[in-house]
């Protein structure tokens, strides 16, 4: 039996970010005071086509950071060797900006939570989103995604991957048991 | 394009000097420590990183720049940090260096920080207790934070170090500095030259792979990097020169001279410089100088190394 399952091709992957894009403009009416934080590192990937996609649509620019959370994990207490450490830029006020978090799969949430104490740390957004491409359920913190790709409902026992070609060798989602 | 970097680790308890270390495990540190000058450029310079680790710097010799150093690094990691100093400590009542870490390590620190003016100091910490112990300088042994902040400045600024030429110039006998980045340096592919007065320089230093030159002229031709030592007259109790001034007249860098290196040449100091004497007060604080930018990048290298180190110890 086949345990491996694309979910989502490049082409799919394509148009559920040009629907974000335009998801992300509705709910915000446009670009004004709007920026775009990717989380290392295929949300940063996932961000930069978001931020392309709505600058063809609006014609203007948004801001567009980097994040990495790593110094910001729950995990690190128990983690040795030390997790890789990337490098953030976020080259621009976040203060009353409305900060729309951007990464590839939403899980237990545990890296979103570190994501906006981070964030928090270089100032006050105005309001903080999260886009995120695959949601695949089961939460252990109350968080949730203002902007999703695709809805996986999926098993503890699968593993769901995001790839993408600035990093991978293809643009795809797969599914495999593990 | 990121390359897959889920095997790259430093795995070890210590960090006592550059000699043991891997190109692999450089390259680890110095990479971290960019990530981390960012935090250090924020509003709020803190992260939740190390909370409820505790540093200990321990002390026994004078320092202004790398205690400060590794006491904000460690407060930017949000650990809480310790400074002992030798003089106002029980060391001056005859306690011995063990009996003193054993103290420490019942009071439960993650991370010890240590100089001391013997060689091997921090490795006989290393082999007692379970903490993390980082070589802040021993004796004229080594002082693996400052190589490496050296490394990261030059790598910052030269994209590479592989294949420069890099003078070492000055005191070379009494260099901690200079024994670990002639380690670090020529692990990493560069060339390393020094150059000093021939009562500074000890018998046999080619056999760690660098060239020694008879005057600092030769050692400073077409270099991509120049680094002058610190004259340590604490260290200078025997007669090794005449004077200060006839050593500054032989071998300080200067206008002169510099201009035998590459035009864009680096200009580095580990501090604290004694101004007309290793180096020119000009050329010190010259656009070539990078002698601030070595402090800034200070901080970063070991921010790095305690985030990486700290908990390798009761692990």
């Amino acid at each position: 039996m086949e345990n491996k399952k694309t979910v989502m091709d490049a082409d799919g992957i394509d148009r559920s970010l040009t629907r974000m894009a335009y998801e992300i403009l509705e709910k915000n009416k446009g670009v004004e005071e709007l920026a775009l934080v990717g989380i290392r590192s295929r949300g940063v990937f996932l961000a930069m086509r978001l931020q392309q996609k709505i600058s063809s649509i609006e014609k203007k620019e948004v801001p567009l950071g980097i994040l990495d959370i790593t110094l910001y994990r729950d995990d690190l207490q128990s983690s040795h060797p030390r997790p890789l450490l990337g490098k953030t830029e976020i080259p621009f006020s976040i203060d009353g900006r409305k900060v729309v978090l951007v990464d590839d799969v939403l899980f237990t949430g545990r890296t979103i939570r570190a994501a906006m104490d981070a964030l928090i740390d270089f100032g006050r957004p105005k309001m903080i989103q999260l886009a995120v491409l695959i949601d695949r359920g089961h939460r252990e913190l109350p968080i949730r995604a203002d902007f999703v790709g695709k809805s996986l409902p999926s098993s503890l026992w699968e593993a769901v991957s995001v790839h993408l070609t600035e990093k991978d060798l293809s643009d795809d989602v797969i599914v495999e048991i593990k | 394009m990121e390359t897959e970097k889920n095997t790259r680790k430093l795995d070890r308890k210590d960090i006592l000097g550059i000699k043991e270390l891997s190109v692999e495990e450089i390259n680890l540190i110095l990479e971290t420590a960019d990530s981390f000058l960012e935090v250090s450029t924020r509003e709020i310079k803190k992260v939740p990183t190390l909370r409820g680790k505790t540093v200990i710097n321990l002390f026994y010799e004078a320092s202004t720049r790398t205690r400060t150093s590794f006491e904000i690094a460690g407060k930017r990691l949000s650990a809480d940090t310790v400074n002992i100093t030798a003089s106002t400590s029980s060391v001056v009542k005859g306690e011995t260096l063990i009996d003193t870490a054993r103290n420490l390590e019942s009071m439960n620190p993650d991370i010890i920080v240590i100089r001391h003016s013997a060689a091997g100091a921090p490795h006989i910490l290393a082999r007692v207790l379970k903490q993390s112990i980082i070589n802040a300088g021993d004796g004229a042994h080594e002082h693996p934070t400052q190589a490496l902040l050296d490394m990261m400045t030059i790598k910052s600024k030269k994209g590479a170090i592989a294949g420069l030429k890099v003078a070492i110039t000055g005191d070379i006998a009494h260099s901690r500095v200079a024994r670990s980045n002639i380690h670090g340096l020529t692990k990493m592919g560069a060339r390393v030259f020094l150059a000093g007065p021939a009562t500074m320089m000890p018998y046999g230093m080619e056999k760690m792979g660098v060239t020694v030159a008879g005057r600092i002229e030769e050692a400073i031709e077409d270099a991509d990097v120049v680094m002058a030592l610190r004259i340590q007259t604490e260290r200078e109790k025997q007669c090794i020169f005449p004077s200060l001034r006839e050593y500054a007249a032989h071998f300080s860098l200067n206008k002169r001279n510099i201009g035998l290196a590459r035009k864009d040449v680096m200009i580095m100091h580990p501090g604290p410089v004694n101004r007309g004497v290793e180096i020119s007060p000009d050329l010190a604080d010259s656009a070539s100088s990078v002698i601030l930018e070595q402090v800034t990048n200070g901080v970063a290298v070991r921010m790095a190394l305690l985030y990486l180190l700290a908990g390798s110890g009761n692990a």
